[in-house]
């Protein structure tokens, strides 16, 4: 599937991104006229992608997260999270809730919320090169606009 | 992030604001810990009212400040939260260990 619009940011590992990459994927989303629900969902689950790859991909160093948003036809928004960090051995056992290696700090939760407030998640890692988060969302057309 | 702390009888109430992510939630933790240290309250009321965004890390803090609480009997509730917060305690299942009304 060809994308119809696409836009990507690479930054520094640093935790005061986070913000600034759930505003760029907020702005991304924006030209689908999305919900106030919709945004909320979007920002959440970047944030989870991002800080992941801030908290555990680079967990001694600063590292590059590279955000790529991509809009397909239909209303499908895609948003790509890549680090070339330290990477997760095992990718079935990092998804289950509350599995963590991150301590008192952590939760355990962030992959079940990027599952649950978006369509579709895609982890792809290879230890010691780095990791790929890929989720999509529906943005559901509203009366009265044209997408 | 600015905290505002009020009590009223053995309640304590300590109002948050802006957004809980990673990057705020450290020095978050350890203002509300001190607080918490200081005052032993025996009900401890958080009001995420003016709470703009919150991810997995706020959970984290939520979590720590009931332990804390825990250690001397208190007990924690967490109030007048917001859309978005409502929905990543909700995907969580916090429900099952924090009262949130
Ligand atoms: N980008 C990444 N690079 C390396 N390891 C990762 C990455 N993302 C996730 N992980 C691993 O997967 C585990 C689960 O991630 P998840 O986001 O579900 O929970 P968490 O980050 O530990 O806690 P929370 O998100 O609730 O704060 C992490 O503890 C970590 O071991
Ligand atoms: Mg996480």
């Amino acid at each position: 599937m060809k994308a119809m619009d696409q836009a990507s940011i690479t930054f520094t590992s640093r935790s005061a991104n986070e913000g600034f990459a759930r505003a760029c994927a907020a702005c991304f989303a924006a030209q689908l006229d999305p919900t106030l629900d919709e945004v909320a969902d979007i920002k959440t689950a970047v944030s989870e992608a991002v800080t992941n790859a801030i908290v555990h991909a680079y967990p001694d160093c600063l590292g590059k997260i590279t955000l790529r948003l991509r809009l397909f036809e239909g209303g499908v928004l895609e948003f790509q999270v890549r680090d070339s960090g330290v990477g997760i051995p095992d990718v079935d056992q990092a998804r289950t809730p509350l599995f963590t290696t991150g301590g008192e700090e952590r939760s355990g939760m962030g992959f079940t919320i990027m599952e649950s407030f978006m369509d579709g998640l895609k982890v792809r890692s290879q230890p010691g090169k780095g990791t790929v988060v890929t989720m999509r969302k529906r943005i559901a057309r509203r009366a009265g606009v044209s997408k | 992030m600015p905290i505002t702390v009020t009590s009223r009888d053995s309640e304590l109430t300590i109002a948050l604001s802006g957004e809980i992510d990673h990057h705020a939630a450290r020095e978050l933790m350890a203002q509300l810990d001190q607080t918490v240290a200081e005052r032993l309250p025996a009900h401890l009321v958080l009001d995420l009212s003016g709470v703009t965004f919150m991810d997995s890390s706020g959970i984290a803090v939520l979590l720590r400040a009931r332990r804390q609480l825990g250690h001397n009997g208190g007990v924690l509730r967490v109030a007048n939260i917001p859309a978005q917060a409502r929905r990543v305690l909700d995907a969580a299942g916090i429900g099952r260990l924090i009262s949130l009304e």
